[in-house]
């Protein structure tokens, strides 16, 4: 899996709350049968209106998405986080995501980065006038920082963390406790 | 203190559990379908793995798969080439498909429980959100990624952090024209596309007794829309009567050991919830969604809300941009506006009682003229049980489309879509903008609602339908 230590780069403020999953990729894209290649169907309806922020030349390049209240709500598709990370995002930060996308997103490398509704607001105010910033994600000391803003810490489930910071994919622990699996199956027979 | 009917499944099912780790869940049931499963399987064949339990996973076609008849002739290019991609795994590994042509095909939320592969206690899991559905067993049934999917064929377990239990309490005795469906978009108007979040919502009370599994299903099935986990409702007598005789269900002796078990998990009397929420049923009138999420519901005969009072989890620019793509009015009623389709159809609302429902209201009527009514059964069982009694012909003679079973319209995967701007009724889980097609416009609402949409060709509230002397519609188990 894609490890995640440290991210510094420019962000893309998406004010909408409750984006949902079929926004982020829509249906129609997921006929597909591998992983590659969605950059192009990222918020593909969304991305008809040329007003949309995606479609600002301040966008190009940036790595980060901040995003409204219940980011990734809906359908469970993996796409979502595919398809955001073949745009270029390697962190979403939101006041809060909808777990199932959460879960995906980790296990991808793509970093949600929970924060206070009153620190979400200092930053979209900030990048509103300063869109050029550069944002700094620590994973390792578990903080979001920015020139001029004091840093802050964002919560992340320690064992998430771990595996993100060393790269190591949760199979690899699954399959590491076959002996357990293997004593739970017996006792359920029993 | 006593435990709730989640916190009995669950650990029932942690294998193991170090500190500060998440748990390793043991899945009991693993259902399969085309979309969620390929990019899986790729991963098990590049670490040549196998499928740790093939007899513990179940596959099925509904979300590309068409619903005309023709099999694969009828799906388009990705499409076919997907399902055909579904099959080829489900050989390769081993795994049990009820594939297009198969008697036993439909979606895979109607499957597992008409099929008795759902049962009390179990945990069930799928790359699907609507998982939730099989929680109307008693079953912790929750949504998966792809690489969860993954995880699951090669080890049989997942890592999962534990989530709270929250009580939905649904007390008093529905009236007529209101239905389960009713039940769960007035529970999401209320607590917002993210209430549920972090938590597995248990719905009690005398209402969702009085429900059938198909109900129940109907109910458990939204939970994720309320940003839940997964929804469950205590296994009780209804339930087992659904199971008992099933293909897959215990029989004989095993049949009497499973019921002393699956008796035993409902929640204790002393068990505690982190969180409460209670509802009068006895007080809900027919619902529907005017927005861009399903917690946008609201009474059929309310007003549009306006963004400067938006209800509970909705800001104001969130609201106004869903009025915006749905071109509706705030402060105007919803009630006489004009719509294009009606769908019937999806892992809500697609079982036999939903179609009856349907055909309740249908019986002896037209759909309006210029109105297209898809009526799309959830499995093929259903559908020939709807043609033995005859359901059919009544949604033939009005003018709707009868068709093969699948997802269809819910996800618009197969061509069965809305066209830009068109504004449908759907008896589905999701408004979401462009769920049903590109521009496409939503509703959601119960089959009742959605026939009583159908015949009017604009928004109605069925139950003056009801008044003027059809057959009053079975809803519950009376
Ligand atoms: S019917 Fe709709 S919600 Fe249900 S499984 Fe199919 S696409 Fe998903």
């Amino acid at each position: 899996m894609a490890q995640f230590i440290t991210l510094t780069a420019r962000a893309v403020v998406l004010a909408v709350d409750n984006v949902d999953t079929d926004q982020i990729i829509p249906a129609r894209f997921l006929k597909v049968t591998d992983k590659a290649g969605l950059g192009g169907a990222l918020f593909c309806d969304w991305r008809k209106d040329p007003a949309f922020v995606l479609n600002q030349p301040a966008a190009q390049g940036a790595q980060i998405l901040v995003a409204g209240d219940n980011f990734g709500c809906g359908s469970s598709r993996e796409h979502a986080p595919w398809a955001l990370i073949a745009g270029g995002f390697r962190a979403v930060i939101s006041t809060s995501f909808a777990d199932i996308f959460h879960n995906n997103a980790l296990k991808n490398g793509l970093l949600p980065v929970v924060v206070t509704p009153a620190l979400h607001r200092e930053l979209v105010a900030q990048l509103g006038r300063e869109p050029e910033l550069q944002l700094t994600v620590d994973l390792e000391a578990q903080q979001l920082s920015w020139p001029g803003g004091a840093a802050t810490q964002f919560p992340i489930d320690p064992f998430a963390r771990d595996g993100l910071l060393r790269g190591i994919d949760q199979l690899d622990y699954l399959l590491g406790h076959a002996e357990q699996i293997a004593a739970f199956e017996a006792r359920q027979q029993a | 203190m006593g435990k709730t009917l989640f916190e009995r499944v669950w650990d029932a099912h942690v294998v193991a559990q170090q500190p500060g780790h998440p748990a390793l869940l043991y899945v009991d049931l693993h259902l399969i379908h085309e979309v969620t499963s390929p990019q899986a399987f790729s991963g098990l064949r590049a670490r040549g793995l196998g499928v740790r339990r093939v007899e513990r996973t179940l596959a099925t076609m509904d979300h590309s798969t068409p619903t005309l008849p023709g099999g694969y002739a009828a799906a388009d290019g990705p499409g076919a080439a997907q399902l055909r991609r579904l099959e080829e795994n489900c050989r390769e590994f081993g795994i049990e498909l009820h594939g297009l042509g198969s008697s036993r095909n439909g979606i895979v939320h109607v499957i597992g429980p008409e099929l008795g592969r759902t049962q009390p206690g179990m945990t069930v899991v799928c790359g699907d959100s609507h998982t939730s559905t099989h929680g109307a067993f008693g079953a912790l049934a929750f949504g998966i990624g792809t690489s969860e999917v993954e995880h699951v064929l090669a080890t049989q377990c997942l890592l999962q952090t534990r989530p709270e239990p929250y009580e939905v309490r649904i007390d008093g005795r529905l009236r007529p024209g209101v239905t389960a469906k009713d039940i769960i978009l007035a529970l999401i108007g209320r607590i917002g596309t993210a209430g549920g979040t972090g938590y597995v919502l248990e719905y009690t009370g005398s209402a969702i007794r009085g429900l059938d599994m198909e109900g129940r299903m109907t109910v458990c099935n939204m939970s994720i829309e309320g940003g839940a986990r997964a929804g469950m409702i205590a296994p009780d007598d209804a339930t087992f009567e659904y199971l008992a005789g099933r293909e897959h269900a215990p029989r004989g002796q095993a049949w009497l050991r499973a019921l002393e078990r699956w008796r035993a998990l409902p929640s204790d009397p002393d068990a505690r919830y982190a969180k409460t929420t209670t509802i009068d049923g006895s007080a809900l009138e027919p619902m529907i969604t005017y927005g861009t999420n399903p917690g946008m519901a609201i009474p059929i005969t309310a007003p549009i809300p306006s963004p400067e009072a938006a209800p509970a989890g909705t800001d104001q620019p969130t609201l106004e941009k869903a009025l915006r793509y749905m071109g509706l009015q705030p402060g105007k009623p919803l009630l006489g506006q004009k719509i294009d389709v009606v769908f019937v159809g999806s892992c809500t609302n697609s079982r036999i009682g939903d179609l009856r429902a349907a055909a309740s209201v249908l019986r002896g009527r037209r759909v309006a003229a210029g109105v297209r009514t898809l009526v799309v059964p959830g499995s093929q069982q259903i559908k020939r049980q709807a043609e033995a009694e005859g359901l059919d012909r009544v949604f033939r003679e009005a003018g709707a489309e009868w068709r093969e079973a699948g997802c269809s319209m819910c996800i618009a995967m197969n061509g069965d879509q809305l066209q830009p701007g068109q504004y449908a009724v759907s008896t589905s889980n999701r408004n979401f903008e462009g769920r049903q097609g590109p521009g496409g416009r939503t509703f959601l609402a119960s089959p009742l609602t959605a026939a009583a949409c159908a015949v009017t060709g604009q928004v109605t509230d069925v139950r003056t339908l009801l008044a003027d002397g059809a057959a009053a519609p079975a809803v519950g188990r009376a």
